[in-house]
């Protein structure tokens, strides 16, 4: 059994994003998905600092701190792009013109509750940034963690203890063991590794899981 | 006639003191009015009730000013970064109040209060930490939050060209919160790349309208090793 690497997760999940969809890639491992776009898909991106059609990471000659995404690293705009202030930013994403955001997560519940900003309530220096908007206005969220923590504790969770980014709003959860599409309050496998049995994969998992009647194999499409 | 050029910091930091608030903009080092900045170190001004969607980097621009120990209170969505450390000692030994907030609503706050509206309910944060202690409502199915404006004494605005009437373009993403701290502050300050004659800027693509800007400045290069120059008078 080989769980995905960072870049295998990027690769299964940019699979599943539309031609023609604009999409917010959050700091962090979703900033990855961009590098595996399906080259005959047009999709835009988009950053919260007020950009639709983002690029790639420039050459170092051509930096420009001008150009830089939510991150605060560099980027370059494709052809068609678009800028706009904060306000209007948000604005494409509160007002739910975004057809996907991907985001990092600490905890997943079936409820569809996600926890990804502070792992303590009394956190004196809390830091939420844009996630808390993504969370609330983008059409569809999608999640993309390791399945387990460092010390192997349970990410998919019954309830999330930490504080809640989101309420009710993750659709689908890919991580290095498997792909969860979450519905009618419940975690359903649709992709897992090989070389995982179910029960294996229950036993990493602080949820209650159900498997889709056919389950397609979660190969590491980054290694092509 | 109207000219909004300016050449002295006195005149536009005038009536402006102790326990002032003051909006600055700009995201990262992008669109961030580092002169003003420096001038606003410069004056002397403390207990700055600072509204700015982050804290700053390194120890000069906006960071300078947290190790000035010139603000009272940061109003912001981010206060991590380089200055996380500085940030949680002034927060954890209580000389420095923090209010944080979604990026968004922030940005929101900020536009609704140069356009006039006292408050707004949005979607984002419902259900979380975030809306503690705030009023909510059930609007059309949906859980919303009650956020009001944000305005300010001051906004420290930084634009690529600009004219003397104060309109403003903004390069690229250094847009960000410029024009919504143009419009939302009672005396705004801006400092341009390159200040142009009347009509060089077409209308069409004026960012920030000239109504929104009072104090204008060209942007001058603040040497990197002034930011220190606070601890000399300190």
């Amino acid at each position: 059994m080989t769980p995905l690497t960072r870049d295998g997760i990027a690769a299964r999940l940019a699979q599943d994003i539309q031609d023609g969809w604009h999409v917010n890639l959050g700091i962090g491992m979703p900033e990855l998905v961009a590098n595996y776009l399906p080259p005959d898909r047009e999709i835009l991106l988009h950053s919260e600092n007020g950009i639709l059609g983002m690029g790639p990471y420039p050459e170092e000659k051509d930096i420009d701190w001008t150009l830089i995404n939510a991150g605060k690293k560099p980027i370059t705009t494709i052809k068609g792009a678009s800028f706009f202030d904060h306000a209007w930013s948000f604005g494409i994403v509160r007002g739910g013109h975004l057809e996907l955001c991907v985001l990092g997560g600490y905890q997943v519940a079936p409820n569809g509750d996600l926890a990804n900003w502070a792992r303590d309530a009394d956190d004196p220096l809390p830091s939420i940034g844009g996630a808390m908007d993504l969370a609330a206005g983008a059409q569809r969220i999608f999640v993309m963690m390791t399945h387990n923590d460092k010390a192997g504790g349970f990410k998919v969770v019954e309830d999330c203890t930490f504080p809640l980014t989101g309420a009710g709003i993750v659709k689908r959860v890919y991580t290095d063991l498997c792909v969860l599409d979450i519905a009618d309050g419940k975690f359903v496998v649709t992709d897992m590794i090989d070389g995982l049995t179910r029960e294996e994969l229950q036993d990493r998992t602080g949820a209650k899981l159900h498997f889709a009647e056919r389950l397609a194999p979660l190969i590491n499409r980054a290694a092509a | 006639m109207l000219d909004r050029r300016c050449d002295s910091y006195a005149q536009a930091f005038a009536g402006i003191g102790d326990g002032a608030r003051v909006m600055v903009a700009g995201f990262g080092e992008a669109g961030r009015p580092n002169m003003l900045i420096k001038a606003l170190l410069d004056s002397g001004i403390k207990d700055i009730d600072l509204v700015s969607n982050n804290a700053g980097d390194g120890e000069t621009g906006l960071a300078a000013l947290f190790y000035a120990g010139r603000v009272r209170k940061l109003t912001c969505s981010f206060p991590r970064g380089a200055m996380r450390d500085l940030a949680l000692e002034l927060v954890t030994s209580g000389r420095m109040e923090l209010e944080v907030m979604p990026q968004g609503t922030l940005a929101e706050r900020i536009r609704a209060g140069g356009c006039g509206i006292p408050a707004f309910y949005t979607p984002t944060a419902y259900g979380t930490l975030a809306a503690k202690g705030k009023e909510t409502r059930i609007i059309d199915g949906k859980g919303c939050v009650l956020e009001t404006a944000i305005t300010a004494e001051i906004g420290l605005v930084k634009a690529h060209r600009a004219d003397r009437f104060g309109n403003l373009t903004f390069l690229n993403l250094a847009r960000n919160f410029n024009p919504l701290v143009a419009s939302a502050a009672r005396v705004t300050i801006v400092e341009a790349d390159e200040i142009v004659e009347i009509g060089d800027i077409d209308p069409h693509d004026v960012h920030s309208p000239g109504i929104f800007t009072n104090h204008l400045f060209q942007t001058k290069d603040v040497p990197e090793d002034s930011w220190q120059d606070w601890r000399k008078s300190a």
